[in-house]
């Protein structure tokens, strides 16, 4: 059985950011069915009660006193970037 | 024999007794470069004259002489996804082709503070993503040992430097294997720290919570030094460990009576290739005519760990890769008629089709209605394979197998199937998972292409680690093996 349809990959596409060709959203639909197929093996594993591991080592909060300090410089920060205009990154119109 | 096929403490007496002077290691690098680079393809990046002016500073201000500092005027050079002020870096994509950053990585001011001089930026699989270097934005590293076969990745580039001699030693990053898969395949010795050891501030980031970076080099005795240059807690990565680094030299005592050896029988099972398996069995052979002892075991749920990592990096991928937009950083495509198709155009003109792959499973795993049955549960099984380490290292002090199922495979003999290719990391995966540290050393030859021996250890273990590979590099003579350029 397929896992995943066309229109699911055309709609994920979307969702992150990227345009596709017909012919990508064939390869891809084939290729993310046979992954997602290979992990449905994670299914014959009972994990009713098992914890989920997000991080392997105890995290904590690390906090410091809210002192005011230097930043990255105004033309340091837009030294990279593509477009500009009065120290600003600068977009094509929203809409 | 060349400078850079010396260790690091031969090196660092040169310099001291004044035999030889930094600008000597410097022209040695580039030299090499020039002789085998047409060949290897290595890197991305050289940082010629920058490298020959710091060497030269060196030279007069300290008069060659290193002082304390063991790494001061060696040649190192970098993986593209650590950032380096001023040094382009482009974690191997076109999407940051023309990118500069504005910082140093943690690791890269660390080596600067210890006096290493930064050669270059080493080729990888674009953002970390694959096994061979052949996803690689630009070109395709070859493996020393037989340029029409893959140095592994996707610390590629790394590996391939070193088995190369064009630099002593290099750093790389592991996520799923990308610094072990690689030293195997390229006979060089390379280790993934415990996660948490060493800090990823100014690491291009891939899947955050596996990500390590780590030291490739041609000895055991040399990855001791490069860890201890960069270990240890930085306030600037929140998922940097606050614990005492050891003296790690001071481990390689050479001793390893009564050393606990657990085998684990998946590491050795059908798809491992009869000679890698024979490798392995030879090698615990000497660790047991070194006093070690050793018996199998069981890594239960070693065969869910493939599917689980893919949908845990992909999904972590898919969020970390969302910061490359054409706005800040990076290449912007030039046909935009809105925001949205600048997004969408830079990133899809930007991308290679291995990123978007992963990205496109990420986001699949991560969106309403899957993210249970696809995230969350591979969340679950990943406490069962760390689960798995841990029962083991209840009883044992290290677990030792092969690092990878076979050789190093022809370049272009897996890049149609990409299940074929994420199979390659199959024995190095689980390590990330459970976030234990692991290296990989040289145990022989199959077919003129080297193996790797992987021995994993205990979280902050490294100690031991490196104890056992040091007793079995001075017990056998594969390090010695030079590729014929």
């Amino acid at each position: 059985m397929s896992q995943i349809s066309k229109d699911e990959v055309k709609h994920v596409a979307n969702l992150a950011r990227l345009s596709l060709s017909e012919e990508e959203v064939d390869v891809f639909t084939e290729q993310l069915d046979a992954i997602i197929g290979f992990a449905e093996q994670l299914n014959e594993l009972d994990t009713e009660n098992i914890e989920p591991t997000t991080h392997v080592l105890e995290l904590r909060n690390v906090l410091r006193e809210d002192q005011a300090r230097e930043s990255v410089p105004r033309e340091e920060a837009l030294k990279n970037a593509p477009d500009e205009r009065d120290g600003q990154f600068k977009v094509p119109k929203t809409f | 024999m060349s400078l850079l096929e010396k260790k690091v403490s031969e090196l660092h007496d040169l310099l001291h007794k004044k035999e030889i002077n930094v600008t000597d290691l410097v022209d040695a690098s580039f030299d090499r470069i020039s002789q085998v680079e047409g060949k290897v393809q290595a890197f991305l990046s050289l940082n010629e004259e920058h490298a020959r002016r710091m060497a030269k500073e060196l030279d007069d201000v300290l008069a060659g002489y290193p002082g304390e500092r063991i790494l001061a005027g060696l040649p190192i050079a970098l993986k593209d996804n650590i950032s380096t002020k001023g040094i382009r870096t482009t974690s191997g994509s076109k999407i940051l082709d023309n990118f500069n950053p504005i910082y140093d990585a943690t690791v890269a001011n660390r080596l600067y503070e210890a006096g290493a001089i930064t050669i270059g930026k080493l080729n990888m699989d674009e953002f970390a993503m694959g096994s061979s270097n052949e996803n690689s934005g630009f070109h395709v590293t070859k493996n020393p040992w037989n340029t029409d076969y893959v140095p592994g990745g996707s610390s590629g580039g790394s590996a391939a430097s070193v088995a190369a001699s064009e630099v002593l030693f290099s750093l790389g990053s592991d996520t799923g294997g990308s610094i072990r898969q690689p030293a195997a395949y390229c006979g060089v010795v390379g280790l993934k720290p415990t996660y948490g050891l060493v800090s990823r501030f100014g690491l291009i980031a891939f899947a955050s919570s596996l990500d390590q970076i780590g030291p490739i080099t041609r000895t055991v005795e040399d990855n001791a030094y490069l860890l201890q240059a960069i270990a240890g807690h930085d306030a600037m990565d929140s998922t940097s460990a606050n614990v005492e680094i050891p003296d790690y030299l001071s481990s390689l005592t050479g001793d390893i009576k009564g050393l606990r050896i657990a085998v684990p029988k998946e590491y050795l099972a059908e798809g491992v290739d009869p000679e890698v398996k024979e490798k392995v069995m030879e090698a615990l052979k000497v660790l047991e005519g070194q006093g070690a002892t050793w018996e199998e075991v069981s890594l239960p749920h070693s065969k869910y760990a493939l599917a689980t990592y893919y949908l845990l990096s992909s999904s972590e991928a898919s969020a970390n890769l969302s910061r490359f937009d054409g706005v800040r950083y990076g290449v912007r495509s030039d046909n935009a008629e809105n925001l949205l198709e600048l997004y969408k155009n830079s990133r899809s003109e930007g991308f290679g089709d291995e990123v978007k792959r992963r990205i496109m499973l990420g986001t699949f795993a991560l969106s309403s209605g899957y993210y249970d049955a696809y995230y969350k549960k591979a969340q679950k099984v990943r406490t069962l394979i760390k689960n798995d380490f841990e029962q083991v290292f209840n009883d044992f002090d290290v677990i030792i197998g092969p690092t990878t199922p076979t050789t190093a495979f022809k370049i272009g003999e897996k890049t149609d199937d990409p299940l074929t290719m994420y199979a390659n990391d199959i024995l190095t995966i689980p390590v990330n998972l459970a976030g234990v540290p692991a290296i990989s050393v040289p145990c022989g030859f199959s077919n003129g292409l080297p193996v790797g021996l992987q021995i994993i250890g205990k979280h902050f273990d490294e100690s031991t680690i490196y104890r056992v590979a040091s007793v079995f590099e001075q017990a056998t003579e594969h390090h010695k093996a030079k590729p014929q350029l």
